[in-house]
């Protein structure tokens, strides 16, 4: 089953970066990136399978950051929609040249 | 049995990652990313990660994708039935590029036990032992608190950093 379960961890990676690519809604490519973070979980189980325990701590870890990060990231996207109204990501240009 | 249940969970995770990037509503994306999520929590269970499968139901579908939906209904964002896609150049050249890496790394660890690189590790068996002496939770929690004790408590101390900056982020007047 582990070849199986790296695959579909590599397509979901693979989905979830075209979602980020493909979408202009803050909080839709912030679900993506989730979708991202899942995918490698997927594979680090699926070899702690074979390689030892590790694996699952690490993916233990990883689902702290991830509730960390979505923490900080939902309320960097409320303060910047209170400033322009939208979570378009196309409106944001401040930083661009 | 246990292949049955996993293209099941797996057609499941896929069939919900594409309705996650082609929804248009956000709610919608959302409630197709929570079927993921439990597909991904079911393929745990079938790899023996039940301690993790229960986390992943719990922190995932639970906790983060309902601030998820706190946050679409306090913006007000679930009546936007626009269309947000851009199709560009660089998108497709990006998403070749990681889709290559992904396919070479599941050429390089993938082929299971043919590989000489799983030669030294406990494989299958080895775990299936561990957790029979352990316990489901014993297994995760012995490293956890004596190899792993340092990153353990770094990471209650970065929870911290996040409640505190999210809440001065979200506060500040702009």
């Amino acid at each position: 089953m582990l070849a199986e379960a790296l695959w579909l961890s590599a397509i979901l990676f693979v989905i979830g970066t075209a979602g980020v690519l493909v979408r202009r809604n803050a909080i839709i490519m912030f679900l993506c990136i989730e979708l991202q973070l899942n995918a490698v979980n997927l594979s680090f189980v699926a070899l702690s399978r074979y390689l030892g325990i590790e694996g699952q701590l690490y993916v233990f870890f990883v689902m702290t950051v991830a509730a960390a990060e979505a923490a900080v990231g939902l309320a960097i996207i409320i303060s910047i929609f209170r400033h322009y109204e939208t979570v378009n990501v196309d409106n944001f240009n401040l930083l661009k040249w | 049995m246990a292949d049955i249940f996993f293209f099941i969970f797996a057609a499941m995770a896929v069939g919900g990652g594409v309705g996650v990037v082609l929804q248009k509503n956000p709610i919608g994306s959302l409630l197709f990313m929570v079927g993921t999520l439990a597909s991904i929590a079911g393929i745990y269970v079938l790899l023996e990660a039940h301690f993790l499968a229960a986390i992943q139901i719990m922190v995932y579908a639970g906790a983060i994708m309902v601030l998820f939906l706190f946050v679409i209904m306090l913006l007000n964002l679930g009546h936007d039935y626009r269309r947000d896609f851009r199709f560009g150049l660089g998108m497709f050249v990006a998403f070749a590029i990681s889709g290559a890496i992904a396919g070479l790394l599941v050429r390089q660890f993938g082929g299971a036990e043919a590989n000489p690189i799983y030669a030294h590790f406990p494989g299958p068996e080895g775990m299936d032992q561990l957790l029979r002496e352990e316990g489901v939770i014993g297994a995760i929690a012995t490293p956890l608190f004596t190899d792993y004790v340092v990153a353990f408590e770094l990471t209650g101390i970065l929870l911290l950093v996040a409640l505190v900056g999210a809440i001065a982020i979200a506060k500040r007047k702009v």
